[in-house]
């Protein structure tokens, strides 16, 4: 795999070192690769296999989901190129997101094909047997040879899909198998199914003000050696929309965030048991800012619980 | 849906509101001129409705007109934007697709070949009432998106755009003579709602205008079904 020279966030040379630093005391994460600055991207092991993932990725609901528009199909490539150029690997969508597939297909098509794509898909369809004309319709939309990871979207008839799923992975046609859900709901069987079932990921709601899976989910991923993503980790823009209105902590400083975006995804993804946030959007600057979250210093517990008193005060 | 009570309107988002102005844009730019000939039809239809009818024989027969041009505007509505248009960003909107092809027949079954829908804009309040709704989707729907942000590339204009046509089918549907269309107000209302609820979950400021119109037309068609109940009892007390 590749990773192109990588572009950090804008930190001083001394941040930089002070991030290395703090990035190499910490045993969970190695520089996966460097850039002619020295900047290395965080990244944290998939627990069952090892393999090492940046921790921001890439959504793609509602801001991938912009049809046949050949102007916004190209912004989008835009946004993937920033994506992968920052060092970006995972990037996450479903059929339930309209374009979105098609439209990730185009970009990753036209930004070259890069080989650092993780492709994580879902399924998502009331009847099993249905399940792999799905999947198989997924995979020529984002024009993978085979998909990385598929998730079991919303839980939605998993009982059918997991078997599908694990068949894949058997055959060598899929190469981890998950599950989703978002907003809290459902977590009494998502924590049945991480109990019962040899998934990889699971991937939940997880940030500042939505905490919830720190009670069970997350202890029980580490416990069950389970990957986590994080999807919301905005609250659908409205959490960055009430932050933004108010100047960044200067204790952003202390974890090399130059924004609210960064603080937020730093927060998710200091979280041990976290192993990658996947912000949406359809922004080149924004996808900057999202990116630059994996570099840098990451938050300890105390700045963890500082970040969530300063939120929630706001 | 499982714990269907957690969701909220801003569950059912799915594309940004830049998107969606974009997908009139996109649209209006692909079927042009058809909007002139949907707006000369819409037209005609009002036209029909204003000058004095001669006679029932004459007053059916334009009925029975308007109700075919309508029906045809829902059948557009339906292919053209819905199944190939909209369908791009929603998988929803093949059923919707559907929705729009039942309402087409219903007009069809009822105003065409059966001709019990007789439009009469002079009628009582309420059709009154449904004829200015008809006029504002027909001449104020289209300009009152530029008011919020849409540029008029980006205008939906009643007979090929969902949201006027079916605000105008409200309207006319509104003018019938005797008691209330509910079966032909059914698909029109349910549209005006799906469409506030997918504008409200992008906080689109253009969003209160399917939903003044379901309201308008549940209260004009509530109050004429109750009127006309009060009236059949009161005759049958004084014929008692």
């Amino acid at each position: 795999m590749v990773i192109r020279t990588l572009r950090a966030a804008p930190l001083s040379r001394r941040a930089l070192l002070s991030s290395l630093a703090a990035a190499g005391a910490a045993s969970i994460f190695r520089p996966r690769t460097a850039s002619a600055q020295g900047v290395a991207i965080l990244t944290r092991p998939i627990p069952s296999t090892g393999e090492r993932l940046p921790l921001v990725g890439l959504g793609s609901w509602i801001t991938f989901n912009v049809g046949d528009d050949p102007a916004a199909r190209d912004s989008r490539a835009e946004v993937m190129r920033a994506f992968f150029h920052d060092g970006g690997r995972l990037i996450d969508s479903s059929p339930m997101y309209g374009s979105s597939q098609e439209v990730i297909g185009y970009g990753w098509n036209r930004v070259g094909r890069p080989s650092q794509l993780f492709s994580a898909g879902k399924v998502w369809i009331s009847s099993g047997a249905h399940g792999p004309g799905q999947i198989e319709e997924s995979r020529r939309l984002w024009g993978v040879p085979r998909f990385d990871l598929l998730q079991v979207h919303n839980l939605m008839s998993w009982e059918e899909h997991l078997p599908t799923l694990f068949a894949m992975k058997k055959a060598g046609r899929l190469r981890y198998v998950g599950i989703t859900t978002s907003e809290g709901r459902r977590h009494d069987e998502i924590e049945k199914v991480m109990r019962s079932q040899p998934i990889d990921f699971v991937q939940v709601t997880y940030n500042v003000l939505d905490r919830e899976v720190e009670d069970r989910i997350l202890p029980l991923a580490r416990e069950r050696k389970i990957a986590v993503i994080c999807n919301r980790p905005f609250q659908q823009g409205a959490l960055i929309r009430m932050v933004e209105r108010h100047p960044v902590p200067s204790f952003a400083r202390e974890i090399d965030c130059t924004n609210w975006a960064q603080v937020l995804l730093k927060f998710i993804v200091s979280h041990a048991a976290v192993n990658c946030a996947i912000p949406a959007t359809s922004r080149v600057d924004h996808v900057r800012q999202n990116v630059g979250a994996s570099f840098g210093r990451l938050p300890d517990e105390p700045m963890r619980r500082r970040i969530v008193a300063h939120v929630q005060a706001l | 849906m499982s714990e269907w009570w957690t969701y909220t309107i801003a569950d059912i988002k799915s594309f940004s509101l830049e998107t969606w102005y974009r997908l009139f844009e996109l649209y209006n730019r692909a079927i042009w001129p058809a909007q002139i000939a949907a707006l000369m039809a819409g037209l005609a239809m009002g036209s029909g409705l204003h000058l004095p009818h001669r006679g029932p024989g004459r007053h059916t027969w334009r009925s029975r007109v308007i109700a075919a041009i309508l029906a045809a505007c829902w059948i557009w509505v339906a292919i053209v934007f819905h199944a190939h248009r909209y369908a791009t960003l929603t998988w929803s909107a093949r059923y919707y697709a559907w929705g729009f092809g039942i309402e087409a027949a219903l007009l069809g079954w009822v105003g065409v070949v059966r001709g019990r829908l007789l439009l009469d804009r002079a009628g009582d309040a309420v059709a009154r009432a449904g004829w200015w709704l008809f006029l504002f989707a027909l001449f104020v729907h289209p300009i009152a998106g530029l008011l919020f942000g849409r540029t008029w590339r980006q205008a939906e204009v009643f007979g090929v755009a969902p949201d006027p046509t079916a605000v105008a089918t409200l309207g006319l549907i509104l003018t019938a003579a005797g008691r209330v269309r509910w079966e032909l107000l059914a698909v029109p209302l349910l549209w005006c709602g799906i469409s506030a609820a997918t504008l409200l979950s992008m906080r689109a400021p253009d969003a209160w205008i399917p939903l003044a119109a379901t309201v308008v037309a549940v209260l004009l068609a509530t109050w004429k079904t109750l009127a006309r109940r009060r009236g059949r009892a009161r005759r049958r007390d004084n014929t008692g």
